[in-house]
């Protein structure tokens, strides 16, 4: 077929066109219909079946406003990251965050007057990453936490009690380590990026102190990190996965017999498994330390640049404040999430036997947040040096050092005024 | 019986200008506005402390220069890439230019043979990243460069995951190998059939013996032209080298430290979430600087733009 210059012409100009109407971000400008102004919502994609239906229905059940749900594939931290530079972001907005320089550069809305009365029954230890110069920015929607399962009759042919120690946990990987079957999963990079400030924790320090200093300025650190290079050392470790530590498949398919994961794996897990599995923290290091998980939650915020401030944060009280079916069905009918209220997570019944009433306990005894001031940039140069020490063997002691010294200079950015 | 009219009348000489700027000026809008405006607002914004802003109002100077230049991570990404292209250049146009000779030989079902190799050419990068990555050399033992150790006896590798010896780079260097030696192929081919054949007759009556002293003394020098645009095309795509990277080695935490180049280095700090947009875009301008320098070097060794003798 020969193409015309006409037709060629022709079919870049209807290209022009379609390409034109790609920029409708779901945000409208004035009102339209009966239902008050349009807002646009956007939430990142979950992978649990029925968890897109379920936000779009309670969108649609607000009268208000004309509600416009949008369900974002692929990288949505960068997709709002960027969308809240222009006019034509969205109104209201899940986020996991919201950061630091997002508050501090007045992206996000203050939703404190919201949480009136309200505030002693959210989780504590989710709310303080929300809550800055005090006040408080986005509304945890559900608790999320990562935790390691463990698979119970490998363990018990390997002669193996679930290890109470990070020694005890290289030893028990080690021990479960056979040619098919790999003793523990971190992800598929030896660990750095799922376990992230999980060992500091362990070994009883933190990533950044509650007044704000490095917290892991100790010779207990290196120490809980070298560990998690020993695992990597002995090979006792899987990598190369097809799916990552997020996903459980990894563990349900026998390629290991301990993996990494998070809480909404659990019903995917007993689905596959039964009653052939438990759950742990990241166990302690050291005399000083206590088993550890990071529990953290997604944030509804509203974006500082929207038409409609007060109509958004009216819509965001109805849905996550007053609205407790809403959150209850969100937290426990797609996959498996602890709602934020503490009064609610006290109702679930499916949180109350076996491994997820472990965890719930777990979240409350062992969990930590991280902190608002880990900033990304600090997260960062930590995770590198990390990722250093378990894969090239690099001395955590002066990788560590020099993480402090980033880590001192970004928290001296952020005392700074802004 | 009418006469055809002049060509210049039909087009109207005079509306020259105005036919110009109809065909050229909306390609040209486009310039300015997706590429030049982006760019001086980028070392605009370089020259700020822009923390998830792009209209910053903090005044920093040479600052973020000065810590990007000091920042390990940015000149590790740079020797990162050095490594990549001192590799990748090389081993794509030897392979191309082999692929061409063999093809160029072949006297039945050379169309065949021309397809094959050029398909890959077809595919996205993304994908090849994520076959590579999943089922070619994956960590486990069902993985398909680990069932061919597997038969031999040996312990299956995590590819992505071992840095020594830094197996990533197989991966890496494969992946691209595979996908774009096919297109480097097709300009030699092209290269080679402009070879007058009667150059081969008179250095065969001459006693030229075939094979290496015919291509080092005819072949090779005839195909200067497409060496050159060959080599600068891969030196351009090499200095872009992201998709395959992010692709094979992004995971939701983040980039590892190692195989890291510029491009992957500076998009997760401008644009992921530390949006650290002042630094990131004096990162940018950094690596704008270097690649001018080595383009303007380039084009002196091979003497491009100079006028022919």
């Amino acid at each position: 077929m020969t193409i015309s210059r006409r037709t060629l012409l022709g079919t870049g100009a209807a290209l022009g066109l379609l390409t034109a109407c790609g920029s409708n971000t779901g945000r409208g400008g004035g009102d339209s219909g009966g239902k008050g102004p349009r807002l646009a919502q956007w939430y990142h994609q979950y992978g649990e079946a029925g968890a897109e239906q379920a936000v779009k229905r309670y969108a649609a059940a607000y009268e208000k406003a004309d509600v416009q749900v949008q369900w974002r594939p692929g990288n949505y931290d960068e997709q709002t990251a960027a969308a809240l530079l222009t006019d034509s972001g969205p109104d209201v907005f899940e986020v996991n965050g919201p950061s630091l320089d997002q508050i501090r550069k007045g992206q996000v809305v203050d939703l404190t007057g919201l949480f009136d009365g309200v505030r002693d029954d959210f989780n504590p230890v989710v709310l303080a990453p929300k809550t800055y110069d005090g006040k408080i920015w986005a509304i945890p929607q559900v608790v999320d936490m990562h935790l390691l399962y463990y698979r119970k009759s490998l363990l018990d042919d390997a002669g193996v009690e679930p290890p109470r120690s990070l020694e005890a946990l290289v030893d028990a990987a080690k021990a479960l380590t056979t040619k098919k079957v790999k003793g523990l999963f971190l992800g598929n990079d030896g660990g750095a990026g799922a376990l992230g400030a999980t060992p500091l924790y362990a070994a009883g320090l933190s990533s950044v102190t509650e007044d704000g200093e490095v917290g892991f300025d100790d010779p207990a650190a290196a120490r809980a990190l070298g560990r998690l290079r020993q695992l990597y050392a002995d090979r006792s470790l899987l990598l190369g996965a097809p799916s990552d530590w997020s996903d459980p498949s990894a563990f349900t398919q026998e390629l290991t017999a301990m993996q990494w994961c998070g809480l909404w794996a659990l019903p995917a897990v007993r689905e596959a498994l039964g009653d052939d599995f438990g759950v742990l923290a990241l166990p302690a290091e050291g005399p000083d330390g206590r088993p550890a998980l990071p529990v953290g939650a997604y944030g509804a915020a509203v974006n500082a640049r929207s038409d409609h401030k007060k109509e958004a944060k009216d819509f965001l009280k109805w849905l996550w404040i007053d609205g407790t079916e809403h959150q209850e069905d969100f937290a426990l009918s797609y996959g498996f999430h602890i709602p934020a209220r503490l009064s609610l997570a006290k109702k679930a019944d499916e949180l109350t036997e076996g491994p997820a009433a472990d965890a719930v306990r777990y979240s409350t005894e062992y969990g930590y947040a991280e902190p608002l001031l880990w900033t990304p940039a600090s997260r960062t140069a930590y995770q590198d040096a990390l990722s250093r020490i378990i894969k090239s063997g690099a001395n955590p002691e002066s990788e560590l050092k020099s993480v402090v010294r980033e880590v001192r200079a970004e928290l001296d950015r952020t005392r700074k005024k802004p | 019986m009418r006469r055809a009219p002049k060509p210049g009348k039909a087009l109207g000489t005079q509306h020259r200008t105005l036919w110009f700027w109809v065909f050229v000026g909306p390609f040209f809008l486009g310039l300015v506005l997706f590429t030049y405006v982006p760019l001086a607002w980028s070392v605009y914004l370089s020259f700020f402390d822009a923390h998830n802003t792009v209209s910053p109002t903090d005044f920093v100077g040479l600052d973020n220069y000065a810590s990007m230049l000091r920042n390990e991570a940015f000149t590790d990404s740079l020797v990162t890439f050095a490594v990549f292209s001192a590799f990748i250049v090389p081993a794509t146009f030897v392979l191309s230019l082999a692929l061409a000779l063999m093809v160029n030989r072949v006297r039945r079902a050379r169309a065949f043979f021309r397809s094959v190799f050029f398909l890959p050419a077809a595919c996205s990068y993304v994908v090849a990243a994520l076959i590579w990555k999943l089922s070619i050399f994956n960590g486990v033992r069902f993985g398909l460069a680990n069932t061919v150790l597997g038969w031999f006896g040996a312990d299956q590798i995590a590819w992505l995951s071992t840095t020594q010896p830094p197996w990533y780079w197989l991966v890496i260097v494969t992946v691209r190998l595979w996908l774009q030696a096919g297109f480097y192929m097709i300009l030699f081919l092209a290269g080679l059939q402009r070879i007058s054949p009667t150059l081969y007759e008179a250095a065969a009556v001459d006693g030229a013996r075939p094979g290496w002293q015919v291509l080092r003394h005819i072949t090779l020098p005839q195909l200067r032209a497409t060496s050159v645009a060959v080599t600068l095309l891969l030196v351009i795509n090499a200095f872009q080298a992201f998709d395959e990277f992010y692709a094979l080695l992004s995971d939701s935490q983040g980039y590892p430290p190692y195989a890291r180049p510029p491009l992957v280095y500076l998009y997760y700090t401008a644009l992921g979430q530390e949006q650290n947009l002042g630094f990131g875009s004096a990162g940018a301008v950094i690596l704008a600087l270097v690649i001018a320098v080595v383009t303007v070097g380039q084009a002196r060794w091979f003497g491009l733009g100079r006028k022919e003798d």
